[in-house]
């Protein structure tokens, strides 16, 4: 039974590029420039059901069919409606937010449980901090996550520890902070920050980035979920280019816990979010071009992270490369590369090594120049196996 | 997952996809010209009306609620112009209730129980305050002068609403009947504090008496009051959220987020500062220029009222309306209480460094809150002053007997230190937490005071 109702989604599955043929409006094309290649995920068959009823098949295979946004916009509108005490607010999202992660919300569930704040990021989190003490499921948007230093006192001196200095007789367990980070290629200075090392800092918060919209879906639904303050991150880049299919029941991916994309046996390459395509595309470069087998492992958890996974794969590989689009000074990698040569000493070939932004603020004009590439991540690779 | 929910996000994404197909395009621009002509119609009756846009008044968005009119000279709104908000009072100076005044017309026991927080409160802070100077606690704050701003909203309060504090306000906790041994532990940090010894003396809490734990971070409540009271407007629990500051606080970027959140987003909320005229040693003067506190509620849209801090009734009568019209109306409502800080700022502070003793000695003398309802008490013949003596004798004797108490309990075991980060212990907390065991178990004579822990 489990076979062939896998059997019928493969089938299924493969409409999708036909139907987007048909509609090629729908179809939004990857920026020329992009200095990633997206590759569709295969869903896991475990995370959800995807049996439909004969009616609206069409349709439906039509639907699995889902953007970044969609698959966000997918995981809030099942949270609304499994939830009655959740409510998103923060700068336009009553519209459908700048990015549309929240179109249709409003009509849906009303003007109470979707909304507009006044412009202030400070009063954004704060105001989550405090519904959620009361036991509401607050889901806040931080229009850029460039905008979330305004509200970094609210996080790290009041969300982060809420449970601990009351004993746990008070708690801010139900609030999720979601924002648009990363590059996007014309951002500039506050429209392209990765700003997870600075809460990463901050014991009592959880740090979530998504690398494409299947695992999107099912990470902030656990962040939603979690019993703790967290912050999703969501790389921008991705919103309408990483198209994937995604399951249409609600499922949830694990917090903490890194995913194994791409098995290996000579390096181990870390990193999260929209970098870990460039991960993959290099791990594909090093094998056509150099024979070198990559493990490429995507944390997803920045805080806590998967210390088991990233260990395990080390000491199998002895080389480690982690890369984050972030600057590279006191960046997570710095966290990484520490806590790997600690574990890891005696299996350990070569230093970790990290290629990560510059210690620069976000340029405009000069992004092709800062960014970790897959040439600079291919070059530090080499290096790294020639050690 | 039901039917019903699958064929409403099957809606729902079609709807979504729709948004980027030719057809809604299409749509979108029939949509378009049907509004540009709805517009120009509109225009229309309204110039037909004579109140378009630049002839009778102006009707810009941005002052859409208030409907001001044009005027043809430039005149500037002066801040100084005449005298400030007024000050609301029940009381004289003698304690009698003033003609005209409201009475609110307390029974006795209920006076009594004002009355006796008070001068708990007192004899605490009196007994705690020395305690620090001693060294037996390592912090402590007073309330001295501010007893009837706390215990006349306190009192005016259904005992459900959800108290959001800043430090300096012990007699609302006591006045909910947080026992005195309790404030004890959490000064001690022993392990029987609730807050598990983990913050400094005087960030109380208490679930069960809707007192969410102070944190030492100034303003940083005030925004988060405000999504409770929405959260509770949602769950209509007929309670309403009410969030203390004070007029230092205020200056913060929170307190301006907080006010203008409460009125857009219509939250029942009562914001009340307790204006003591400095923070630390910063005189208000230096803290503000306009009139204090309450002539901003005005700007931000929030109903305010000025009362005097040091009169109960006044402070208990303002707040009972304030928090009537917030549960009532959905709005929130800003009771700014002027009083003085008759004691230093904390143990850290010796205010004779940046103010008079003169200053001090008059509001001791003329504006005490406790004497001032002792005054009206004795008036109504529900206590004499024999009797005062005798109440600060038997609360010495129990703040003492519940101060040696905690005093004598042992402060929680290491592992409290490294407990609730999370909701559950991470792995990583978890080997930290274990290193530092094997530490002391090799290093256990290299730290002072192990015998007091709890292992
Ligand atoms: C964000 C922040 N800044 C500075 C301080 C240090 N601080 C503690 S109390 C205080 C003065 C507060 O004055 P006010 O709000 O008027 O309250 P009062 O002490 O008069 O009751 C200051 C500056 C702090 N705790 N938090």
């Amino acid at each position: 039974m489990a076979a062939a109702s896998t059997a019928f989604k493969k089938l299924i599955g493969n409409f999708g590029p036909v139907l987007r043929r048909c509609f090629p409006s729908v179809q939004v094309q990857v920026s020329r420039n992009a200095h990633f290649k997206f590759v569709e995920d295969t869903p896991d068959p475990n995370l959800g059901d995807n049996s439909f009823f004969s009616l609206i098949i069409l349709i439906e295979m039509y639907n699995r069919e889902k953007n970044l946004v969609q698959s966000i916009a997918d995981a809030l509108d099942y949270t609304l409606a499994q939830d009655p005490s959740a409510i998103i607010f923060g700068e336009d999202v009553a519209f459908g937010g700048v990015f549309r992660c929240t179109v249709g919300l409003e009509e849906k569930y009303g003007k109470q449980r979707i909304f507009n704040t006044p412009i202030c990021e400070q009063g954004i989190v704060a105001f989550g901090i405090g519904a959620a003490a009361v036991g509401t499921t607050a889901i806040a948007e931080i229009q850029f996550a460039d905008y979330i230093f305004p509200a970094f006192d609210q996080l790290v001196n009041e969300g982060a520890k809420f449970r601990y200095r009351s004993g746990n007789e008070f708690d801010c367990g139900r609030l999720t902070v979601r924002a648009p980070c990363g590059a996007v290629g014309h951002g500039a200075l506050y429209h392209s920050q990765s700003v997870e090392a600075f809460f990463s800092h901050s014991p009592g918060l959880k740090i979530v980035v998504p690398r494409g919209p299947i695992q999107a879906k099912g990470l902030l639904r656990s962040c939603i979920q979690d019993d703790n303050p967290c912050l999703f991150f969501e790389p921008k880049v991705l919103y309408r280019s990483a198209i994937e299919q995604v399951p249409v029941d609600d499922y949830l991916v694990p917090l903490s816990q890194a995913d194994v994309v791409r098995e290996g046996s000579d390096v181990t390459m870390i990193g999260y979010g929209t970098q870990l395509h460039v991960l993959k595309e290099v791990a594909e470069m090093a094998q056509e071009q150099l024979q070198v087998s990559c493990e490429v492992i995507d944390l997803q958890t920045v805080l806590p992270w998967d210390e088991d996974t990233v260990y395990k794969s080390v000491i199998k590989t002895g080389k480690c490369l982690v890369s984050h689009e972030a600057p590279i000074t006191s960046g997570f990698g710095a966290e990484l590369a520490a806590s790997i040569q600690s574990e890891c000493f005696l299996h350990l070939e070569a230093p970790v090594v990290r290629v990560c932004g510059p210690d620069t603020p976000f340029p405009h004009v000069y992004e092709q120049f800062i960014i970790p590439d897959k040439w600079r991540c291919l070059d530090a690779l080499k290096k790294l196996v020639d050690y | 997952m039901s039917l019903q929910y699958k064929i409403s996000i099957l809606i729902f994404n079609l709807q979504n996809q729709l948004l980027q197909t030719e057809m809604f395009r299409y749509i979108h621009k029939c949509a378009r010209s049907t509004y540009r002509t709805i517009h120009s119609l509109r225009q229309e009756l309204l110039k037909a009306q004579g109140c378009a846009y630049s002839t009778s008044s102006p009707n810009f968005p941005g002052s859409e609620h208030h409907k001001p009119e044009w005027t043809n000279t430039p005149n500037f709104i002066l801040p100084e112009r005449g005298s400030g908000i007024p000050v609301y009072r029940v009381l004289g100076d003698d304690g009698a209730v003033i003609d005209g005044a409201t009475n609110p017309q307390l029974s006795k026991d209920e006076c009594m129980h004002m009355y006796e927080t008070m001068v708990t409160l007192n004899v605490m802070d009196k007994i705690l305050y020395e305690a620090q100077r001693h060294g037996r606690i390592s912090f402590y704050m007073t309330n001295f002068g501010e007893e009837a701003t706390q215990v006349g909203s306190a009192a005016a309060l259904d005992a459900k609403d959800l108290i959001w504090g800043q430090y300096r306000e012990a007699g609302v906790l006591m006045y909910r009947g947080f026992p005195l041994i309790q404030f004890m532990h959490q000064c001690y940090g022993n392990r029987k504090d609730i807050g598990k010894g983990r913050q400094m003396p005087v960030h109380y809490g208490a679930k069960d008496l809707h007192f969410v734990t102070i944190s030492s971070t100034l303003g940083t409540q005030m925004p988060q009051a405000v999504g409770s009271a929405y959260s509770y407007k949602m769950q209509g629990n007929g309670q309403c959220v009410v969030c203390f500051f004070g007029d230092g606080a205020a200056s913060e970027g929170d307190a301006h987020g907080a006010l203008n959140f409460a009125a857009t987003l219509e939250c029942p909320i009562v914001f009340i500062c307790r204006n003591n005229g400095y923070a630390i040693s910063t005189p208000t003067h230096e803290q503000y220029r306009g009139d204090g506190i309450a002539s901003r509620g005005v700007g931000y849209g929030v109903a305010t009222l000025r009362v005097n801090g040091n009169d109960i009734f006044a402070v208990y009568n303002g707040v009972k309306e304030a928090r009537e019209m917030a549960v009532r109306e959905n709005r929130p409502v800003l009771v700014e209480a002027m009083t003085y800080r008759i004691g230093h700022h904390s143990t850290s502070d010796d205010s004779s460094a940046y103010r008079s003793l003169d200053e001090i000695s008059y509001w001791e003398q003329e504006g005490n809150p406790t004497k001032k309802l002792e005054a009206y008490l004795i008036q109504q013949g529900y206590w004499t002053s024999e009797q005062t003596e005798q109440m600060l004798k038997s609360k010495r004797k129990e703040v003492l007997t519940a101060f040696a108490e905690a005093e004598n309990e042992k402060i929680g075991p290491m592992t409290e230190a490294y407990n609730d980060v999370y909701d559950v212990l991470p792995q990583r907390i978890q080997r930290q937490l274990e290193e530092t065991k094997e530490h002391f178990r090799k290093y256990k004579d290299k730290y002072s005071n192990l015998d007091k822990f709890e292992s």
